[in-house]
């Protein structure tokens, strides 16, 4: 009976599964197989060739893509550094501001991220909130701080802080007191606790909130073309313009797998080496 | 300050808010000796273990640790140790690991700390190949051990314990007692130990305090605790007890329903004044009216309770006091429930208490 319901459960779930898989790898299917084909076909039936893959070494598509990963990887850093404090103190200090902070934090992704950094551009812009009402009442005005590399950092920081922020905090939340007082019963420096207690034992929130914000920031545009007034270009900008003003799909789809390898076997890396189970609070 | 103790409180208070939790506790802990904190819940003895490991800070008075005062060394700093009540391993080391933790922090070369970890094992009786063993396929009496060899790593000046047997099975914890007993010898080190269960106290113990309310009631030796409590909560604390109320007078004394012979002298109390006079149920004899006792008093057998060695008999007397009475089963009394009894027993077996 037990055998035939089970049976039975597998068969129901079937349509579902199918459409998911259908959903899931098609598009990645016809994506690869794309990047294959010769440059500006529209067709997939065409002989393969790797031009494409060619081009991405030959006219420089290559920096973009280091200089998505390197920002992101940059904002991923400056996440870690930035919540580690405030995930620390959702954990195990705040109590009950603990909830205040988490409905702020999410109430902010009520905005959608382009009017967000918009509201950031007026902000910061020359002749902007700030630069504008300094230069009215001082008579002194300053370049401002947009277009350029660090001001793409901070937009991806900003935009992406919760994708960080709350795993660290669940992460954290894993620690046992009694083992950091142990720690220190036993010698250990507050130091010593931070890399030899508490961060390993947080490590799975580590792992989930830096996969999370590095994946979103390497693949993100808007921070760099509203903040960065495209002082760089990013990978994901560079493929958007492949597949609309250059009309390349092939070139396009060349350098969305090039990114999708390298951000999957990253994603598959990180995701090996944690308990997803454990941080998703079910015992094994 | 100076002082033979190797650990002395001196009028430490700790409050928290507007509750007073210890209320100018004064204790001398002497060296190598295993000292034992017994208390109910709430009674402050967690409150006190805290503040002598330096996981809290005292509101007044003075800790001294071999005549230097710690009570504002913080707890990584202060040359003491704990075993916590959840033992507080490392979830993500080994057993080895854990145990050499300590030795990590000091930066002992990692062939010495593998060494000393062997060693530990040993001393605990744990096999050697539990060095690699991850502390989740440990159970629970070997964690036990494993927090013990930990916390012996440090090398502590005194070895703290906070109720870490309460969360195992009984017959364990019988083992465990008697481990740590026989480890106290071995080590020779100071051993202080929270507990809310006076058998664990008695068991292992050279001296045990007993805790109401924030403050200590009686420090002693067990026997002394047992036999010769200072108060009615101290007897009550320790064990099943029989307490009569009664009155000096006349060199001797009288309570309700107690008769008391010529050679039961009382001296201890004045005339009119009021005591407890205190007899543990194993001293209490059955007895008819030809029993000469120096206190008999009679009643009637309401139930009789095996408790395996022993037998535990519950007598009610005239006045609707019930006295406990036990026996070895071999001294099994051939009394029927319901029939009257006489009970008596021996002045040299009573303890009289100056309180009511």
């Amino acid at each position: 009976m037990q055998k035939l319901n089970n049976k039975l459960g597998y068969l129901s779930s079937l349509p579902m599964l199918a459409i998911f898989a259908m959903a899931f790898f098609a598009p990645l299917i016809v994506v690869a197989l794309f990047s294959i084909m010769p440059p500006k076909v529209f067709s997939l039936s065409n002989a393969p060739d790797f031009s494409a893959y060619a081009v991405f070494f030959q006219q420089g598509y290559y920096k973009s893509l280091l200089w998505s990963l390197g920002m992101a990887l940059a904002s991923t850093l400056v996440l870690l550094v930035v919540c580690w404090p405030l995930a620390f103190g959702m954990a195990k200090v705040f109590k009950g501001f603990t909830l205040v902070l988490t409905i702020a934090v999410v109430m902010s992704l009520f905005v959608s991220e382009n009017i967000r950094l918009f509201g950031w551009v007026l902000t910061l812009m020359k002749g902007g909130l700030i630069e504008g009402h300094i230069r009215a009442w001082t008579g002194n005005g300053f370049d401002s701080p947009l277009y350029g590399v660090p001001i793409i950092i901070s937009g991806l920081v900003y935009v992406y802080l919760p994708f960080m922020l709350f795993p660290l905090a669940q992460g954290i939340s894993m620690v046992p007191d009694d083992a950091r007082q142990a720690a220190a019963d036993l010698g250990a420096t507050r130091w010593q606790i931070f890399t030899q207690i508490d961060i390993p034992l947080a490590a799975p929130g580590i792992v989930v909130g830096c996969l999370l914000s590095f994946v979103l920031a390497a693949g993100a545009v808007a921070e760099a073309k509203i903040l960065g007034g495209q002082a760089v270009i990013t990978i994901a900008d560079d493929i958007e313009t492949a597949f609309t003003f250059g009309q390349d799909w092939p070139l396009g789809s060349a350098l969305s797998v090039i990114l999708i390898v390298i951000i999957g076997s990253l994603a598959l890396f990180g995701v090996s080496r944690v308990d997803l189970d454990k941080i998703m609070g079910r015992k094994r | 300050m100076a002082s033979n103790a190797l650990l002395r409180l001196q009028g430490v208070v700790k409050t928290f808010g507007t509750f007073t939790a210890l209320h100018g506790v004064d204790l001398d802990i002497n060296e190598g000796e295993f000292f034992t904190i017994v208390g109910p819940s709430g009674s402050g003895k967690s409150t006190m273990i805290r503040l002598l490991v330096g996981m809290d800070e005292i509101t007044d008075g003075a800790i001294w640790l071999r005549g230097e005062r710690i009570d504002e060394t913080p707890a990584n700093l202060r040359p003491t140790c704990m075993v916590f009540q959840s033992l507080a391993l490392f979830p993500h080391m080994s057993v080895g690991q854990n145990i050499e933790f300590p030795l990590k922090l000091r930066n002992v070369a990692p062939a010495a700390r593998k060494a000393r970890a062997l060693e530990l094992l040993d001393l605990l009786h744990l096999p050697r190949n539990y060095y690699d063993k991850r502390i989740s396929q440990c159970s629970g009496g070997e964690r036990q051990r494993v927090a013990l060899a930990r916390a012996l790593a440090f090398d502590p000046e005194i070895l703290f314990f906070d109720e870490p047997l309460s969360a195992l099975d009984y017959r364990l914890r019988k083992t465990l007692e008697k481990e740590l007993k026989d480890l106290h010898h071995r080590t020779g080190k100071t051993f202080v130990y929270i507990t809310h269960s006076l058998e664990e106290a008695m068991v292992m113990s050279d001296r045990i305090a007993i805790m109401k309310a924030g403050r200590f009631e009686q420090i002693a030796v067990a026997d002394d605790i047992y036999s010769r409590p200072v108060s009615r909560f101290v007897a009550e604390f320790m064990g099943e007890v029989n307490l009569f109320e009664v009155t000096g007078g006349a060199g001797t004394l009288t309570g309700a329903g107690l008769s008391v012979g010529p050679e039961a002298r009382q001296t201890e109390l004045a005339d009119g004044e009021e005591g407890l006079l205190m007899v543990r149920p194993e001293y209490v004899q059955f007895g008819d009216a030809d029993s000469h006792f120096d206190y008999a008093i009679s009643g009637r057998l309401l139930e009789e309770y095996a408790l395996g060695s022993r037998i535990q008999y519950e007598v009610e007397t005239t006045d609707g006091q019930i006295i406990t009475v036990e026996k070895l089963r071999e001294d099994r009394a051939s009394v029927r429930l319901g029939s009257d009894v006489t009970l008596g027993f021996d002045a040299a077996n009573t303890h009289l208490i100056a309180e009511r």
